[in-house]
């Protein structure tokens, strides 16, 4: 069977988490960029909500296009290729959302983020999700879950982690975690935030607030 | 002081006369200083305008045109007899909608279409008609000497500030002249396939152009002038090697491939290949609209651009602090001015925290995309202009 699937690059994103947890974490009138913007809903909805000057970063032509017909500032991009032309602090927030396990050098991007701004906020799918853990150990195979539903082969997901993994990151990098949390896959919060072993079993996905040192 | 609608200079050609037509001007008679050095005594800019200019004065957009373009944007050339250049994407509800905006595009110095260049009347210190054109005595000019005058026209037309300064190709490169020269009366630039230089391969090509001109034994030096005559063959084969330029390999392939003007098989006595007739026919029209003098100043002028270096060598020095706002747009199979040409200004930008927006549109159609029906670059034009306009107020 002839696989109808578009290519994609990143992995779809789930603009409910985007918009109501992201958001929350956005000061008003903060200058914000967010690397794998997609149509530029989270841009809008920071600009009308918090005042904020939002611009975008974008790999695909039709959502950049759709971006920029809406009037909201958008680059044709790339997190592993256009950070490192920004100056330093340019941003007051550097926004990642659910790209980071997709990006060729994830450890190298974060460092961009929070070189270009004062604060990174990283969202990913969590691969030590119970259910990933379940599969693999029962099926012997690759999982297909809700949230990593690309076959091995043909997945955008390169840099799949954990959310203790990330949380190691960040310790190795020497970066602050301001806040974390761990949410389901409609972002509603879960209630793990006093253990990340916990939430690295239940939670889908993760959010992280970050700072340098 | 401002006189309108004089009378172009009368040249004759035998090849070709030029039409006489009475160009829509704004003459000055106080000097334009050129970054040459020389002082152009008094000046003329001939310009058109679309759409109305609303009572705040602030939805005026300036369309720069190209290298070969002019001031007849969107109605009937009245030289050619062919629409205006970008009459597809100019009117009521289009991306330059002439209801909501007032759109202006003058003839660039140096141009042949009613701005002062080689073509027109030279004037003196004291800016007195000299009964003969400019020729190979007008100075070398540059695009930011474009970009001065324009600002005279503009000021002229009692707009300070300009919603946008949209252009592709040399147009792109006036735009980003204007933005780097004038960034408090921009609003928004949109650079279109274009460069913030004239990169080797650029200056070469344009060098082949203009030596086809001068080995023609009618250029006689650039006084071709004096016996009406016109470097027809020459500056007919400048034009075919740019055409070719602004067409991509897959383009032309599609459109001529290897097909035969009125056979089906190669004869080996006089066969003429599709595309070798398309490119004569584009030379020898060429010619009986553009003088070759202009040419070659305009060519010049290009060959020049160097926005880093009049910055002390950084493209983003030039938009340090900038609160214009930019759209780059670039298309996928222009190797005349690639991506990569964009991506620089695009990079150059993000370092100056300039806000920028950039797209590079894929198509087969070369440089002249730009012109061409290309729907997603139009919605992202139009929408990018709309949401300026939304945030002026207009």
């Amino acid at each position: 069977m002839p696989d109808t699937h578009p290519p994609i690059q990143y992995v779809a994103k789930n603009m409910r988490l985007d918009l109501r947890l992201i958001g929350e974490m956005v000061t008003p009138g903060a200058r914000v960029l967010d690397i794998g913007c997609g149509d530029g809903a989270l841009l809008a909805h920071l600009t009308t909500t918090k005042g904020a000057d939002a611009r975008g970063i974008e790999i695909d032509m039709a959502e950049v296009t759709e971006a920029v017909a809406n009037g909201l500032a958008v680059i044709h991009g790339d997190a592993d290729n256009d950070l490192a032309f920004y100056p330093d602090a340019a941003f007051d927030y550097v926004i990642l959302s659910r790209t980071l396990q997709a990006v060729e050098r994830p450890r190298e991007v974060l460092r961009q983020m929070l070189r270009i701004g004062r604060h990174a906020i990283v969202s990913f799918p969590n691969f030590g999700h119970w259910q990933v853990r379940w599969q693999l150990l029962t099926g012997g195979r690759m999982p297909m879950t809700g949230t990593w539903h690309r076959p091995w082969f043909e997945t955008p997901n390169i840099h799949p982690c954990s959310i203790r993994d990330f949380f190691d990151l960040c310790a190795l990098e020497g970066y602050t975690v301001e806040q974390w949390l761990a949410a389901d896959e409609n972002g509603l919060r879960a209630p793990w935030r006093r253990s990340s072993r916990l939430a690295n079993l239940f939670g889908e996905q993760a959010l992280f607030l970050l700072r340098r040192g | 002081m401002l006189r309108h609608n004089a009378t172009p200079t009368a040249m004759s050609a035998p090849v070709a006369p030029f039409p006489q037509v009475d160009h829509q001007r704004a003459v000055f008679t106080d000097g334009l200083a050129l970054d040459c050095g020389v002082t152009l005594a008094g000046h003329t800019v001939a310009y058109r305008t679309y759409g109305k200019l609303n009572t705040a004065r602030s939805n005026a957009v300036l369309v720069c045109h190209a290298l070969t373009g002019d001031q007849y944007l969107a109605e009937t050339n009245p030289v050619t007899g062919k629409p205006g250049w970008w009459d597809n994407i100019v009117g009521p509800d289009r991306p330059l909608d002439t209801n909501r905006y007032f759109l202006i595009c003058a003839n660039v110095l140096g141009g042949c279409m009613g701005s002062t260049g080689p073509r027109e009347e030279m004037t003196d210190a004291e800016g007195h008609g000299m009964g003969r054109p400019w020729g190979t005595d007008f100075p070398n000019i540059t695009v930011r000497d474009m970009v001065r005058q324009q600002k005279r026209l503009v000021e002229h037309l009692g707009i300070d500030r300009l919603l946008a300064v949209v252009g592709g190709s040399l147009g792109g490169m006036q735009a980003l002249q204007w933005a780097a020269c004038y960034p408090e009366s921009v609003f928004a630039c949109v650079p279109i396939a274009t460069a913030a230089q004239h990169s080797a391969q650029n200056i070469a090509f344009d060098e082949v152009g203009r030596a086809a001109i001068h080995a023609d034994p009618d250029y006689r030096g650039g006084r071709y002038w004096e016996d009406g005559r016109v470097p027809a063959q020459g500056l007919s084969v400048a034009r075919m090697v740019a055409h070719i330029t602004y067409l991509s390999e897959e383009a032309l392939q599609r459109k001529f491939g290897r097909k035969l003007r009125g056979a089906q098989t190669l004869t080996l006595l006089e066969d003429v290949f599709e595309v070798q007739s398309y490119l004569r026919y584009q030379g020898s029209t060429f010619v009986r609209r553009f003088d070759a003098n202009s040419y070659l100043t305009i060519t010049r002028a290009t060959d020049y651009l160097d926005i880093a270096a009049e910055h002390e060598g950084s493209l983003a020095r030039a938009f340090a602090g900038t609160a214009t706002r930019f759209f780059v747009a670039s298309f996928s199979s222009d190797w005349l001015y690639p991506t990569s040409e964009s991506r620089h200004i695009v990079r150059a930008l993000n370092a100056a925290a300039a806000n920028v927006s950039f797209v590079e549109f894929p198509t087969d159609k070369g440089h002249d995309a730009f012109l061409l029906e290309e729907p997603e670059f139009h919605r992202a034009l139009g929408g990018f202009l709309a949401g300026c306009a939304a945030r002026l107020g207009v």
